[in-house]
């Protein structure tokens, strides 16, 4: 809420962004995130002592693989994007919510300036701690069912970690862009990156437990590139 | 019996001895109390104002301030003498039975790890695994916990075992305990730790020894090692 | 020399029209009586704002995760909706410690009956240090809008307990406050300097500017009891700024005295912070003995019982107060060997504290009782010092605070010294002294309401949290209800938070007669109470200089009923026929 002063201007920018640049007609870059051989083994969850959450869970979903496609990385341009470019960041929040004692998304982006919003639908407390580097930093409570919460970031910075000291095995990975370009892969493992200017750039993979991948596409003016990632149990160790 | 002066029943060798030196000291300040305060109603009464009455030119005596003065001394010595024993047989550094079953307790914001030594008895080993909030001990058999803080200071309070020992960070506290009744209990956080200080809860279980063995067994199977 | 400075300064002023500016008169005086008036009004309104916190401690107690009534207005980093969040129920905990103690006991007794009391019952024009004493009091103003200001502090106000155990006070990461805490620290930093600016002033000026006659077994038992009680703060105040600041420079320039991952010890902060922190309760409530006793001897028409053991416990209790501040940490890991020793030292404080209780009763034996209200207040005073005496040996005892520590049980234990102790001293001393402040009498009807209902609530709030304590219940729980065993309780708590609210509405009377009294009260005259101390032998309210020629003192203060005395009272500075002459003034007077 600090920033709220900031609001009026960000919308004046975001107006010259969309008309100078050419956003809306850019190009983009989808792709699949894959897993091959045996996923690894998931903690197991103790959720007994958590009345509210007792049997909803029983692993920790780590490394969420379904017919080969790798859930929960992301994927975001590392390089390539022209020096100076300021973007101006989406109004509506990313939204990860807490439910049966763990995060939903595991894995979250937002732009710098961007609302995350913290839901919280269990009835039981959550605090929702998140230790950044570079960012400023909370340690907040939910204590009750349907709260919701709403911070912003100000810098760069991936990723962050979110855990839940109530649980200890809650963690969510946080990733704060100074640009628009990034993705989570979903469930059946594709990603979509829209709105990209024509050119050559790296883009790169992350995962909490399998660690990095980076490739180079080219996108061309107004059409798509595709970026596929394979991730093995082999890759993070 | 919420609105009662007696303590909650025990479930510890501890619990006997405490209760005792409590209702011993409750009885001792109980008369005191009475005395003193049924004196003061009673002066109030007697020496208030009313017409004609003077109060009597006194300045002290020194026979009444010897009395009181060596009466308390004697009576907070003899508590003190009656104490000293107990609070060594539970918090002593020696008096730890050489037989308790070792335990490692660690406490972080706002859960308690309980780290069992396995079938072998021994922590420190292979077979060691860690429960989250889940205490499970023998009944009528000592244990000692050594208890640890991973953050800030926690303090391992469970009420029927009238036992109370802080985690502290940077430290490692022996703290051994022996209970006396089978059944459920429950654990709590007692000194301030954060947000979720009032959550930070653990469920004991006592044991008899053959319960106690089938739990190990199960656990073994279905090796929920969190850590 | 100071003497003769303050003779000199006292006969300029005697003998001159009062002609300093409103401003020097009213807001940056050097006069005592206004220094103190100005220290009552601010401890005052902290009271009041160290009340209304608990308050809403005592919602969420009593209904756990209702919307607090009236409490949508505050912001969501506070009471979503109203509901109060753990954090802001840690940082009410934190702030009703910390403004009780610091912020309105602490300079009630200190501040306001220091300030106004030494000079006029020894006999003084003013302070021996003037100027020092203004600076207190605005040192004392800017220390507390530091602390207001934490609670605008991003991540909220300091939320570690009043005691500020490290390492959850110092590290962010734990407790989510960073700014709060830090601005906690310097307002305290701030604090000590005022307290300590106080104390040498209180000290030097007991020392000093006695009058003549004025010996030291002649002093009123409420100037022993400052005295002392300044010793305290001028020697515990720079412990608690030490560690203050070593708390400080670990969270802001990166030391680690109380982190133990790079070395440092997290018990030395909880040794430092008790070895101030225990000579503070004594702090806290020497002076309302000492007023307490004043007030017990003049209302009962009688000398105070035994006058020189009350002066040796005095001495005993601020002696003893060193030696016993381990029996906060028997539970904290510190050597057990060690919890022995504490544990006698702290037995002993029964033997001072009960010389004074059965002073006090000997003092009304026989006596020729009569009612006023500040009696009525420094009677309750007497029964409940008693309680929260007693409840005190329970928790001295080692095992047998091995189950009560960190319960309810020391709750109530601390608000029956505190509140039922000094509390209900003040309230006697502020009724009485209130003529010789405003120069008006506070309205007794009001206060005879004021002191039941308070009295009443008073020990329905706090006489069930023993039984809370006893059943296990721990401090500081923001929903007790989690715990299955602490769920039977929750009648308990409900009636205690009920209690609470009519006790907090009850001091509306205190608030409303205080201020109506100041322009509606009736014209005091000078001793309203028939008292035999200085400060009754001048107007009320006394004139700048307080002394028209410096008083002479023939007798101790407690000369009540003395036989073939034509009155009940016989004042210090009255000379009898068998009195000897006044000794000759030095020359310079």
């Amino acid at each position: 809420m600090r920033y709220l002063w900031l609001v009026p201007f960000g919308m004046v920018l975001g107006v010259l962004g969309a008309t100078g640049a050419s956003r809306q007609q850019g190009g983009s870059i989808a792709g699949t995130v894959k897993f091959t051989g045996a996923p690894p083994a998931n903690p197991k969850l103790d959720m007994s002592e958590e009345a509210a959450c007792k049997g909803k869970y029983s692993t920790d979903p780590v490394v969420v693989v379904s017919n080969g496609a790798l859930q929960n990385v992301l994927i975001y341009v590392k390089g390539g994007l022209p020096a100076g470019q300021k973007y101006s960041p989406p109004a509506t929040p990313a939204v990860v919510d807490q439910e049966g004692c763990l995060y939903h998304p595991r894995t979250v982006a937002v732009m710098v300036g961007q609302p995350l919003e913290i839901r919280n639908s269990d009835p039981v407390l959550h605090n929702i701690k998140v230790v950044p580097k570079k960012n400023r930093g909370f340690n907040i409570s939910q204590p009750t069912k349907g709260m919701k919460t709403t911070r912003t970031f100000t810098v760069e910075e991936i990723t962050i970690p979110v855990q839940c000291n109530v649980h200890g095995w809650m963690h969510a990975n946080l990733a704060v862009f100074a640009h628009p370009f990034f993705a989570v892969s979903g469930a059946d493992g594709t990603f979509s990156i829209k709105g990209l200017p024509p050119g050559k750039y790296e883009i790169e993979a992350w995962h909490e437990k399998l660690g990095t991948q980076t490739l180079t596409v080219t996108v061309p003016a107004g059409g798509s590139a595709t970026a596929n990632f394979t991730f093995s149990a082999k890759a993070g160790g | 019996m919420p609105w009662s002066w007696l303590l909650p029943p025990g479930a510890s060798t501890f619990a006997g001895k405490i209760d005792f030196l409590y209702y011993v000291i409750l009885a001792v300040t109980g008369i005191a109390f009475v005395v003193v305060e049924a004196a003061l109603v009673v002066f109030l009464v007697k020496y208030r104002s009313r017409p004609g009455r003077a109060a009597q030119y006194v300045h002290g005596s020194t026979k009444a301030e010897i009395v009181w003065t060596s009466v308390t001394a004697v009576t907070v010595v003899v508590i003190g003498l009656m104490s000293g024993p107990v609070w060594n047989l539970v918090k002593g550094r020696h008096s730890v039975p050489a037989d308790a079953m070792p335990l490692a307790v660690t406490a972080s914001q706002f859960e308690w790890h309980f780290t069992y030594p396995g079938p072998d008895g021994r922590l420190g080993t292979a077979d060691d695994f860690t429960l989250r909030n889940q205490l499970h001990v023998v009944v009528n058999r000592p244990a000692v916990a050594l208890l640890r803080s991973e953050d800030v200071i926690h303090s391992f309070f469970v009420p029927a075992w009238r036992l109370k020992q802080d985690a502290v960070p940077g430290l490692g506290i022996r703290v051994w305990f022996q209970p006396t009744q089978v059944g459920s209990f429950e654990l709590g956080c007692a000194e301030l730790c954060g947000l979720g200080h009032y959550r930070m809860r653990a469920q004991v279980t006592v044991h008899t020894q053959e319960d106690y063995d089938r739990w190990m067994a199960e656990q073994q199977t279905q090796n929920v090692a969190m850590r | 020399m100071a003497t003769t400075a303050a003779t000199f300064d006292q006969v300029g002023h005697a003998s001159h029209v009062d002609d300093r500016s409103f401003i020097r008169k009213y807001i940056f005086s050097t006069d005592h009586k206004i220094i103190g008036i100005q220290f009552l009004i601010m401890s005052l309104l902290f009271l009041a704002l160290g009340g209304a916190l608990a308050m809403m401690m005592r919602w969420q107690l009593g209904f756990p995760g209702r919307p607090l009534p009236g409490g949508s207005v505050l912001p969501e980093t506070m009471a979503p909706g109203g509901v109060l969040l753990p954090e802001f129920y840690n940082s009410l905990v934190t702030m009703h410690g910390t403004f009780m103690v610091f912020f309105a006991i602490m300079p009630l007794l200190v501040g306001v009956f220091g300030n106004f009391l030494i000079p006029l019952k020894i006999g003084a024009p003013d302070m021996a240090f003037p100027r020092l004493n203004m600076a207190s009091f605005w040192v004392a103003v800017s220390s507390g809008i530091i602390m207001l200001a934490g609670f605008l502090a991003e991540g909220g106000h300091a939320g570690a307990g009043w005691t500020a155990y490290a390492p959850l006070s110092e590290t962010p990461e734990y407790s989510g406050v960073s700014l709060g805490q830090q601005l906690w620290c310097v307002s305290l930093i701030v604090l000590g300097l005022s307290s300590m600016l106080g104390a040498v002033n209180y000290i030097a000026t007991v020392i000093n500017l006695r009058a003549p006659g004025m010996t030291w077994f002649r002093l009123p038992l409420s100037i022993w009891a400052l005295f002392i009680t300044a010793i305290l703060v001028l020697l515990a105040i720079p412990i608690l700024a030490g560690g203050v600041i070593m708390l400080l420079f670990d969270q802001t320039i990166g030391t680690h005295f109380f982190q133990p991952a790079a070395g440092g010890q997290v018990l030395l902060w909880q040794h430092l912070f008790w070895f101030f922190g225990h000579p503070e309760v004594y702090i806290l409530i020497l002076p309302a003995m000492g007023m307490v006793s004043d007030i017990i001897a003049n209302g009962s028409r009688k000398p105070i019982f035994g006058y020189h053991s009350m002066v040796f416990a005095i001495m005993g209790i601020g002696f003893l107060g060193w030696i016993v501040w381990g029996h906060h940490m028997f539970q904290s890991g510190m050597n057990p060997t060690l919890g022995q020793t504490f544990m006698i030292s702290t037995l002993l404080i029964a033997v001072p504290s009960a010389i004074k209780t059965f002073n006090w009763l000997g003092t009304m034996w026989r006596g020729n009782l009569h009612f006023h209200v500040p009696m009525m207040h420094s009677v309750a005073f007497v029964a409940m010092f008693v309680i929260g005496g007693l409840s005190g040996v329970f928790m001295a005892t080692t095992p047998v605070d091995i189950y009560i520590h960190d319960t309810y049980f020391i709750v109530a234990h601390i608000h029956y010294v505190l509140f039922g102790g000094s509390l209900f001293a003040l309230f006697g001393a502020i009724t009485y002294w209130y003529p010789k402040m405003f120069g008006r009498m506070m309205n007794p009807f009001w206060g005879k309401v004021h002191f039941w209902l308070t009295f009443v609530f008073y020990n329905l709030t706090f006489f069930p949290m023993h039984q809370l304590g006893l059943h296990g219940h721990m401090r500081r729980l923001y929903d007790p209800t989690q715990y299955e065993f602490l769920r039977a309780l929750q009648p308990i708590n409900r009636f205690i938070s009920i209690s609470a609210f009519l006790l907090f509405a009850s001091q509306a009377i205190f608030a409303l007669n205080f201020i109506l009294s100041w322009f509606r009260g009736r014209k005091a005259e000078a001793n309203p109470w028939r008292d035999n101390t200085l400060e009754w032998s001048v107007p009320s309210p006394p004139p700048h200089g307080n002394f028209a020629a410096t008083p002479t003192v023939y007798r101790g203060a407690y000369e009540y009923s003395v036989p073939g005395a034509d009155d009940d009272y016989l004042p210090q500075h009255r000379r009898l026929p068998t009195d000897p002459a006044p000794a000759p003034q030095p020359a310079g007077h």
